[in-house]
């Protein structure tokens, strides 16, 4: 039986992870190629339809990566995510998803080992709670 | 405006369970101000409810859609609408207790030849304001009768947890009432406010025991203009 690998959406912060990303390729950090980047101009603007839709599309997780806190470019879109986040923990949660599938975390402009790290943890996570029920 | 919350998802999926056409019917008054049952809100409930059947392995079709008021003729007679709710086997309301009712009334008066069963997703709260973001207050309880004139524009029935009219009780402590620090003294606003106006005569004769006639009694309450009938 082919190993389970996990489709992860991971919505980078423009300013931020996305740079990571970037650099993270350029210095041979391995991502894991499971993941979704989708680039936002920032993470406040990721809305909970959003991390719903891409649940409802089959990802086994989602993980939201802004700016550290007090560094976010439009001052406070970070917060905003961050809370966004933990009320779709709970929503997923009411319809029987493990809540920890989807996650806010944040890395500075040039953190590209940790936000490597973030990937591969996710992807370890989510590897260990199992595919998404949903069964897509 | 009417303040509502949603439903635990738990109680809205053990409605709709039995169903495999479902409609989530949103308000774009009220309810959209407050959160409670808009847009956004509808196509929320409605991706958890089409998640919770892909869990269980359910052929259910969720649709969502909007009507601007359910509380008015005149803005659910969309032939779309009607259309759509005619093919559902059941429609989740997230308007106020009386878009609900008055979804209920309206499709089953147009659509003759089924029933239509409509359920509620939402708890109608109270009449309130907006005072934070993301926080409502109480404001008014259609009393019928009301006295803001006398009392500064601070409502002593709704506010005041004994809705006393005649001052504040014992328990009013520094601005705070004795139910809860967090809340305010409402006959400690109204004095200070009276007292800013320069107008505390307002509340000197005594209130006499309030007519709660015109509040909720002795059935629904009804207004007829007859200047506006035909």
């Amino acid at each position: 039986m082919k190993a389970f690998e996990p489709k992860i959406v991971a919505f980078c912060c423009h300013y931020c992870a996305l740079a990571a990303a970037d650099v993270a390729g350029k210095m041979g950090f391995q991502i894991p190629s499971n993941i979704r980047i989708i680039r936002v101009l920032c993470t406040g603007k990721v809305e909970v339809l959003h991390i719903l839709k891409a649940f409802e599309a089959g990802a086994d997780g989602v993980v939201v990566i802004g700016c550290k806190f007090g560094e976010c470019y439009f001052k406070e879109g970070n917060f905003r995510a961050a809370k966004k986040v933990e009320r779709v923990q709970s929503l997923i949660e009411e319809v029987g998803l493990e809540g920890e599938r989807v996650k806010f975390d944040f890395v500075p402009g040039p953190g590209a080992k940790k936000f490597a790290a973030i990937l591969s943890d996710m992807t370890e996570k989510v590897k260990s709670m199992g595919p998404n029920p949903l069964g897509q | 405006m009417i303040v509502a919350e949603r439903k635990p998802f738990s109680e809205i999926l053990s409605m709709v369970e039995n169903y495999s056409k479902i409609i989530v019917l949103g308000c774009g008054s009220c309810v959209t101000i407050c959160m409670a049952g808009g847009e956004e809100e509808v196509k929320i409930l409605a991706s958890q409810l089409r998640l919770a059947f892909k869990k269980d392995k359910k052929n259910v079709e969720v649709e969502e859609f909007m009507a601007l008021r359910q509380c008015d003729d005149e803005f659910m007679d969309d032939p779309v609408l009607i259309e759509k709710v005619q093919a559902a086997d059941v429609v989740i309301s997230m308007a106020c207790g009386v878009g609900v009712q008055h979804a209920t009334a309206f499709f089953n008066r147009v659509i003759t030849d089924s029933p239509t069963r409509i359920v509620p997703a939402l708890n109608t709260t109270f009449m309130g304001a907006n005072i934070g973001v993301g926080v409502w207050e109480e404001r008014c309880v259609g009393c019928g009768d009301c006295v803001l004139e006398k009392t500064g524009g601070i409502c002593p029935v709704t506010r005041c947890a004994k809705s006393l009219l005649n001052g504040p009780c014992g328990g009013s402590s520094n601005g705070s009432c004795e139910i809860n620090k967090d809340t305010e003294c409402a006959w400690h606003l109204i004095v200070e406010r009276l007292k800013a106006l320069d107008e505390l005569d307002r509340i000197k004769p005594v209130e006499m025991y309030k007519d709660w006639r015109p509040s909720h009694d002795g059935g629904p309450r009804k207004i007829v203009r007859e200047d506006m009938r035909l």
